[in-house]
């Protein structure tokens, strides 16, 4: 045919060149045969069997959501489990006579159809047939009605989803945090998500989605003209997310948050020779169960709509005016600097004249004369401003740094924020200004453009307690495999080391020490029976929060109690931050007792056998 | 040289173009009925906005045909630094779409640079062959083809868009082969590929390795990349001679392929057409790569006979690829069927493939 007229009448063009074309030309024939030979097959003499077999097409996939890795305290406690849970999924494209099934479907479940359209409405890009869940978590009693009268439900199924489970509710929920629905722009992020899937937000959920999601599987299932199951043709099994085993200690985390009660704050509690969290409390909490069954609107709201922020992890993202346990810090740079010695004096006549201001002492009366050694155990502020005053803001700041404040501490957790360590660096880069000399006096004692956050007080306090390393808290102790293999074995990670003499740290500890353990010690309500504990109290003045800012009112002005400790002195094995939100009360009054329930709970665990309910 | 001397227009190629824009037209029919709901007000948006790149596509091949091609001779490398800039680009400000970055976004429209590289890539290579007179080559003269070829497969590859790269690959290698690399060369070259692919295989994702893997067995995995293979198998034969009725397909409208406006048109097309429609549609082809061939063996010069033979190698492997993988005779890849699926960019390019091919033919009486 056509292939006739390729003959060449261009100049340049070679024989050979044009011969190829010939040769092309029949290949494109060949290949055009070959396909329109393969649709002859297919649709003429396979035609009608095919015909039949896209008739009878009822075939589905469904999407089998892998059940999560479960989270196991350190001790083999379940502290995230998974239960079944019913749903009810309408697939509307099988539903015949849709607002007749729905209105059917409403009287079963006892609910105002509207409510079902609207649920039907929400999922935006549904492909067709995909089933949309309009009730998840049915009443035994509901499943029963809806299984037996299928006749009048048509495109109605229920189907049994893993559901994530918290048992104690509440507990620790901040380091648990919490699941959801993958939204749009999470889907976007990761191909292998689907809408619909459950994925962590919040906490160890988030952080930890890789191991503990899982992997998918699917069922080709046939469906009957009601869109019922008639049989499944073949399944691609879900492979379960891993299991988490924690270093938290279920029962420490447990007495804890009783300990804490209704008030606000935050405690953590860590092991010094490497950093394991041992505790983890931010109050007020959340029930991570709300989200696991799909949270209402009115839920929602009322979490973020509170004034005290019930999601926010006080232990790692509420920044605090540190009060008098940033001394501590202090301390340990003045005698690494030689500004001080262990035995110089300094008299405190209850306050001290610093150009035009009077910066008083806590204790109005005065502390009289005062060494290192006192000055931590009764907290005086006299003692602090004046030889703060001598170390100079940049280097106070170095020092302080080098315990691990002013830079998140790397623990695995979402939003971790960093605090502030002040010097003149950072004045000029905020408010492009000076230091003055006095705002050093205020730093010194923990107050004025400082802040940190509880975590970074426990890496302190543990920083302190082991001689100078500080890890990075963990609190993922293994991950295993569904069958039980150990994937991976989190090791101790040293992220630096505070590079101060052991006499300095040793002096420090004492001070620390006496606080607790001296008739004249701030902390002695921490003390333990049998255990030497060694402390800090601190009260922080909140003093820039306006009144006018509405609910809360007078509260948010009232001062924050503090408390770190770490025990047993002589080789600690745990060190705690204890924080009380506008506590109206000092640390030691209000803190300290905190900690020692905690700490009596733990020595007695460890030592001796459980003891009875209470304290 | 004048825009329009008078022996153009006499000589001004009129059949290509109507059966290419009959194609097109076939294909946004088709388009409009695979995104159809019942529930829909209007026509289909995509169907629609394939429209409107048909218009700007015609508009584009009539300015391919206005200058003297001989003048991208010159400038094939400068061209082809273009598109491949363009490509290059992808990975640094591209745009996500389907799990993988192709485009590029210039104010509203997206464009997929890949397309623009297979025309690149025909103007470098038929420069290439075009300059000597030797009409066989061997593998010393190969070898520089080969970093031509490379470079943008590699950068399309890791997109990561297989079908595109394997295209790129497949259309070059035919232009080696017409421009004359000899047979033999291909297969002493074949020897490191084949040595090396199984450490490529771990380059590729995982989803591509399971379009493979299932297509050396679909049964393997029904859930997966062997569930499209078979339901779309089932749709075509469906189809059975007369064909079901446009909008009347059901089996499109079940959802078993993500992708039916556009790699998997066909399957709607022959299971709303039937088997008269499909062989229809494949002597449409069959014209039209007919007529290329026509064209090319009329060429004036060598670079005219080979960009021809680019456009055509194009078209040939597309059909080949597109159609052989809705029918279950190939495996998966995400080759589009030309001038039919929907996409802007493929479309675009295919219509200025289609003006180049049309002003060498124009051009074959003027020296």
């Amino acid at each position: 045919m056509a292939l006739r007229n390729l003959r060449v009448v261009a100049r340049d063009v070679p024989q050979e060149l044009s011969r190829r074309l010939i040769v092309i030309g029949g290949l494109v024939l060949l290949v055009v045969a070959l396909l329109i030979a393969r649709l002859w097959y297919l649709q003429v003499i396979r035609g009608s069997d095919m015909r039949l077999t896209s008739e009878n097409n009822r075939i589905r996939l469904t999407r089998l959501p892998a059940a999560r890795g479960l989270v196991y305290d350190r001790f083999g406690e379940l502290l995230v489990d998974n239960r079944p849970s019913f749903d009810v999924v309408l697939v509307p494209e099988d539903t015949g006579d849709r607002a007749a099934t729905v209105a059917m479907l409403a009287h079963y479940l006892d609910e105002p159809p509207a409510d079902l359209e609207a649920r039907l409405r929400a999922p935006s890009r549904r492909p067709p047939y995909a089933g949309i869940i309009v009730e998840r978590d049915l009443e035994w009693e509901d499943v029963v009605a809806l299984e037996t009268h299928q006749l009048d439900l048509p495109g109605v199924t229920v189907t049994v989803q893993p559901r994530r489970s918290y048992p104690y509710g509440p507990l620790a929920s901040h380091l648990l945090g919490y699941v959801g629905e993958a939204n749009d722009r999470e889907l976007a992020e990761d191909p292998r998500r689907r809408p619909g899937d459950i994925m962590g937000k919040g906490g160890l959920e988030r952080i930890w989605d890789d191991e503990l999601r899982g992997t998918a599987g699917g069922q080709q299932v046939e469906v009957d003209a009601l869109g019922r199951r008639v049989r499944v043709l073949s399944e691609v099994p879900d492979v379960p997310g891993d299991t988490l085993v924690l270093t938290v200690d279920r029962d420490l985390q447990t007495i804890a948050e009783e300990a804490m009660g209704e008030q606000r704050g935050a405690i953590i509690a860590l092991d010094p020779r490497n950093g394991d969290i041992l505790a983890m409390v931010s109050k007020p909490d959340y029930d991570p169960n709300l989200f696991a069954r799909g949270i209402r609107a009115s839920e929602w709201g009322q979490l973020t709509n509170d004034p005290w922020k019930p999601l926010t992890n006080r232990v790692t993202q509420g920044q605090f005016a540190p009060g008098s346990i940033f001394k501590v810090a202090v301390a340990a740079g003045l005698l690494a600097e030689h500004v001080v010695t262990p035995q110089a004096h300094v008299f405190c006549p209850g306050g001290t004249q610093f150009g035009n201001r009077w910066f008083r002492c806590w204790n109005r009366s005065g502390h009289g004369s005062m060494n290192l050694h006192w000055g931590i155990v009764q907290s005086c502020d006299v003692y602090f401003y004046l030889n703060g005053q001598r170390l100079g803001i940049d280097r106070l700041a170095e020092y302080v740094r080098r315990f691990g404040l002013g830079y998140p501490t790397g623990v695995a957790m979402p939003h971790e924020a960093a605090g502030t360590i002040p010097d003149t660096a950072w004045k000029r880069r905020r408010f492009d200004a000076p230091w003055y000399p006095g705002e050093t006096l205020s730093v010194a004692i923990g107050q004025g453009y400082v802040t940190t956050t509880p975590i970074q007080m426990a890496t302190m306090a543990a920083t302190i307690a082991n001689g100078g390393t500080r890890y990075r808290p963990q609190y993922v102790k293994r991950v295993e495999a569904p069958d039980g293999a150990v994937k991976r074995e989190m090791v101790p990670e040293v992220l630096g080391y505070a590079d101060v003499d052991a006499a300095v740290l040793d002096e420090v500890r004492s001070g620390m020490r006496d606080v607790v353990m001296s008739e004249r010690g701030t902390g002695k309500r921490a003390r333990v029976p049998g255990v030497t504990v060694a402390g800090k109290t601190g009260t922080a003045q909140v003093v820039s929060l306006a009144e006018a800012s509405g609910r809360g009112g007078r509260e948010r002005t009232r001062d924050h109690a503090w408390f770190i400790a770490f025990a047993p002195v002589e080789a600690p094995t745990i060190a705690v931050a204890a924080l009380v939100e506008h506590a109206g009360g000092g640390g030691g009054a209000i803190a300290a007792p905190i900690v020692g329930r905690m700490l009596s709970r733990y020595f007695h665990r460890i030592v001796g056998p459980e003891p009875d309910a209470g304290d | 040289m004048p825009a329009i001397d008078r022996r153009l227009l006499t000589h001004f190629e009129w059949v290509l173009p109507l059966l290419v824009v009959a194609a097109a037209m076939t294909g946004i029919l088709t388009i409009y009925s695979a995104t159809y709901t019942p529930a829909l007000v209007g026509p289909p948006a995509l169907a629609m906005r394939q429209l409107a790149w048909l218009g700007a596509g015609i508009v584009a091949m009539l300015l391919a045909t206005l200058f003297d091609y001989r003048r991208l001779d010159h400038r094939a490398y400068l061209v082809y630094g273009i598109f491949l800039a363009m490509v290059l680009a992808v990975p640094l400000v591209g745009s996500v779409g389907g799990g993988s970055r192709r485009w590029l976004r210039l104010g509203p429209v997206a464009i997929q640079p890949s397309e623009f590289m297979k025309l690149g890539m025909v103007i470098v290579l038929a420069h290439y062959f075009a300059r000597s007179d030797r009409t066989h080559h061997d593998l010393r003269q190969a070898i520089p083809v080969f970093g031509l070829i490379a470079l943008p497969a590699a950068f399309v590859l890791i997109q990561p868009d297989l079908g595109s790269a394997a295209l790129l690959s497949v259309v070059s290698l035919s232009m080696m082969l017409v421009g004359g690399v000899r047979l033999r060369w291909f297969a002493l070259l074949a020897l490191p590929f084949l040595a090396v692919a199984p450490f490529l295989w771990g380059f590729l994702k995982e989803y591509q390795q399971q379009r493979i893997l299932m297509f050396l067995d679909p049964t393997k995995d029904p859930l997966g990349a062997g569930y499209h293979i078979i339901q779309s198998t089932i749709a075509v034969g469906s189809g059975m001679v007369w064909g079901k009725g446009w909008l009347k397909g059901t089996q499109n409208h079940l959802d078993f392929l993500p992708e039916e406006h556009t790699d998997f048109i066909f399957s709607v097309f022959a299971e709303e057409r039937g088997f008269a429609g499909s062989a229809a549609l494949m002597l449409l082809y069959l014209a039209i790569m007919v007529r290329m061939l026509v064209i090319a063996g009329r060429a004036r010069d060598r670079f005219g006979l080979l960009v021809v033979v680019g456009v055509l190698a194009t078209v040939f492997w597309q059909v080949l690829v597109n159609i052989g993988m809705t029918t279950g005779l190939l495996p998966v890849v995400g080759i589009t069927l030309p001038f039919m699926s929907y996409g802007g960019s493929s479309l675009l390019c295919l219509l200025i493939g289609t003006g180049l091919v049309m002003n060498v033919s124009m051009r074959r009486f003027l020296f």
